[in-house]
């Protein structure tokens, strides 16, 4: 390095942090900071060939049964938001992790930990939301248990559900079945849940007509296996996005992913939210939406059997899976040039400018 | 979208491409100045549509990289303690500091918070009179009249427990010292749009006239950058040096007058240290002594707290549009996101992370593909 001289610039760089010993919120996020948790300190602890499998949910088989078992923890900020609630969340987001396997969901348990002081009348509501939820998905609520925690121990209301379902002879869906050639579906627009949430948030509210899609999907997927065209792999882009499910089948399957920017839908009022904070829709929370990996010559079929069912009238194919790039998303942009869509570290984090 | 479409359109970008492929008689440097920019330019590939000779070097405008280590340890220091609701914009809690970042000062118990708007700091401190708010204001001219306006709100409304912490940087003592510089390669720069939103480009003028380079003020989307780099060819071509406005829709020759007004009320320029490049004169903001009562650094005592940068990685460089972060052996490998060298790895508009973010698969081992 020369040394500098006055009108030179002085060269210097920031240190590196040192180790991260505790648990920070990008620890959350479905990102890189949470498959680092996972690998690091949570798998080394459980290992079995089930868990390993890091499916949405495990399948397991049980007296000749394939049985379908997931469990999911909702912990949303504010409790109540246009399109739904923690109580909405709760039922269809552990409906959705089973029937990403393929399951035809049948019973939850629900869990509810309650903070000293929150409303009654919260809680009603949620469990009315609970109620509703379940009934329209077809699912009932069998077990559960209530704890309450000290003022400050909590935040209001964190409620976690498991669920069991049946997986039908024949139907094996797993992130590692991706294959070069296989199509990229997607069931609808991305990006509603996790604006809307953002958009009620304290400190960053703004005005948005958009409502989060919080849906159970698993009538839509048996739309879809009916079909009978070879359905790969089905996941739930939640938090993290669609990035954080595709990059983890371009990992799981060791293939890449291509997929063509013009053809995911993104609905106009979040495209301009996520213009204005500078966020990507791509790493944005789904909680009705699915992508599916599909065998190339069934894609066609099966997104016709999507857009068919009320959940998957937007759906489209929006990409494919190749050899290039494996373990790798890509994306074609509008201006045919290529650009990664990479997994991110933690959170997406609204820009200064 | 309307008024988003129109400026990503495939075939008028090759269109434009090809009069710059038509106009370009020899090989030209040209930097961006903007973060924002170089993360659209990077985002959309347009490094890759580009005839070969044109090359682009990224500019220091990423607030976030350039906010010095220093400032990064006084909020940190701010923030820990238990009086204080420190309030940021997002990105820069990740940004390290000498020992740590604000997103383990809040996994440690602080109570830092993200706001998208200084205005709604003053809303915290306003319903919250038993904390000691103080607002993290960094940024270039484009977030200084704001944070100016939050601080002048605070005073009228007599808000005694709101501060600021404000490390506000300028862009055109940054270009006049990358041209001063004898390692300089720049022949043209793309100027930052949202900056002369604020300040109108009058005070480019004089760089042109002590440097003849060309400026032409961009945007942020595609079509903004590919058509101020064709106007910076043609200048180039031409033998002209002059200031030139492609971002119309947004920038005026005089700016926007109030909020320069409100900028000159509170703020009075400064010398600054910018991270990986050092101290520039004359180039920051900072609160004027009759605001002095909102000014965090002073009200907590941390003017004293300073840090050095030691030499780890080539972020300095990259900064001046020396080196391109993939000429950095650390890039992808010992740098990442996770864990970042230096800032331009941290926030988006960070050069090093829109090239990790978007471009890495184009990325041989070793240099630029």
């Amino acid at each position: 390095m020369p040394p500098a001289t006055k009108l030179d610039f002085a060269l210097q760089c920031s240190v590196p942090l040192a180790a991260k010993e505790s648990v920070l919120l990008g620890h959350g996020s479905g990102g890189r900071m949470s498959g680092d948790l996972l690998r690091n300190i949570v798998l080394p602890a459980l290992q079995n060939p089930v868990l390993e499998r890091l499916d949405d949910q495990a399948i397991v088989e049980i007296g000749g049964s394939r049985i379908a078992f997931t469990t999911d923890s909702f912990v949303v900020k504010p409790l109540f938001f246009p399109g739904g609630d923690i109580g909405t969340l709760a039922v269809n987001g552990t409906v959705n992790d089973l029937a990403m396997g393929g399951a035809e969901p049948l019973f939850l348990s629900l869990a509810l930990i309650l903070e000293e002081g929150l409303p009654l009348e919260t809680l009603r509501r949620v469990m009315e939301s609970i109620r509703v939820a379940a009934a329209v998905a077809n699912v009932a609520v069998v077990t559960g248990d209530t704890k309450v925690v000290e003022k400050g121990s909590g935040d209001g209301l964190f409620v976690n559900t498991s669920g069991i379902g049946v997986v039908a002879a024949g139907v094996r869906l797993s992130a590692d079945q991706a294959r070069p050639g296989d199509r990229v579906l997607l069931s609808g627009t991305i990006g509603d849940h996790g604006i809307t949430i953002l958009s009620q948030r304290e400190g960053l509210e703004f005005e948005s007509a958009v409502a989060s899609d919080s849906a159970a999907l698993h009538t839509l997927v048996a739309d879809m296996l009916r079909t009978g065209g070879e359905i790969r792999c089905l996941r739930d882009p939640t938090r993290g996005g669609l990035s954080s499910s595709l990059n983890e089948i371009a990992a799981r399957s060791r293939v890449g992913i291509e997929l063509e920017e013009s053809a995911i839908p993104v609905r106009e009022e979040v495209q301009g939210a996520c213009e204005m904070m500078g966020l990507d829709p791509l790493y944005v929370a789904n909680e009705g939406k699915l992508v599916a990996i599909v065998e190339p010559c069934a894609a066609e079929k099966v997104a016709d059997a999507m857009r068919r069912h009320p959940l998957g009238s937007n759906a489209r194919i929006v990409g494919s899976i190749t050899q290039a790039h494996p373990g790798m998303v890509t994306m074609r942009t509008r201006l045919g040039t290529s650009r990664i869509v990479d997994l991110l570290s933690g959170d997406q984090l609204p820009r200064i400018c | 979208m309307k008024y988003l479409d129109e400026y990503r359109d495939e075939k008028i970008a090759r269109g434009i491409v090809a009069a710059l492929e038509r106009r370009a008689t020899r090989p030209w440097v040209l930097m961006e100045i903007c973060g924002g920019q170089t993360h659209t330019l990077m985002r959309y590939g347009i490094d890759e549509m580009l005839p070969a000779g044109i090359e682009l070097v990224h500019g220091p405008g990423c607030p976030v990289c350039v906010t010095s280590l220093e400032t990064i340890d006084k909020a940190i220091e701010i923030a820990s303690r238990p009086e204080v609701t420190l309030i940021s914009y997002g990105d820069m809690l990740r940004v390290p500091g000498s020992h740590s970042d604000l997103f383990h000062v809040k996994a440690q118990g602080g109570d830092v918070r993200v706001v998208y708007s200084p205005t709604e700091a003053l809303k915290f401190a306003r319903a919250h009179p038993e904390r000691q708010v103080v607002f993290f204001a960094v940024g270039f001219e484009t977030t200084a009249p704001a944070n100016a306006m939050a601080v002048w709100q605070a005073k009228r409304e007599g808000l005694w427990n709101f501060s600021m912490l404000a490390s506000h940087v300028l862009v055109p003592p940054a270009i006049r010292a990358l041209m001063s510089s004898s390692r300089n390669r720049v022949q043209g720069f793309i100027g930052p749009g949202h900056v002369c939103t604020v300040m109108g480009y009058r005070e480019y003028e004089e760089l042109i006239r002590q440097f003849r380079v060309p400026i032409v003020v961009g945007g942020f989307e595609p079509l903004d950058l590919l058509e101020a780099i064709l106007m910076l060819v043609t200048q180039l071509e031409e033998g002209r040096a002059e200031v030139e406005n492609q971002y119309v829709r947004s920038v005026t020759y005089e700016g926007n007058l109030l909020a320069q007004k409100v900028l000159a009320e509170v703020f009075e320029v400064c010398d600054r240290k910018w991270r990986g490049i050092g101290g520039i004169p004359e180039s920051g903001l900072a609160i004027r002594e009759e605001y002095a009562e909102f000014d965090a650094d002073r009200i907590f005592g941390t003017e004293g707290i300073t840090a050095e940068e030691p030499a780890e990685c080539i972020s300095a460089e990259v900064l001046q549009g020396l080196k391109k972060p993939t000429d950095c052996a650390a890039f992808g490998k010992r740098c990442s996101p996770e864990n970042p060298l230096g800032a331009p790895m941290v926030s988006s508009e960070g050069a090093c992370a829109a090239y990790y973010q978007y471009r890495r698969h184009l990325v041989t081992v070793g240099g630029s593909r």
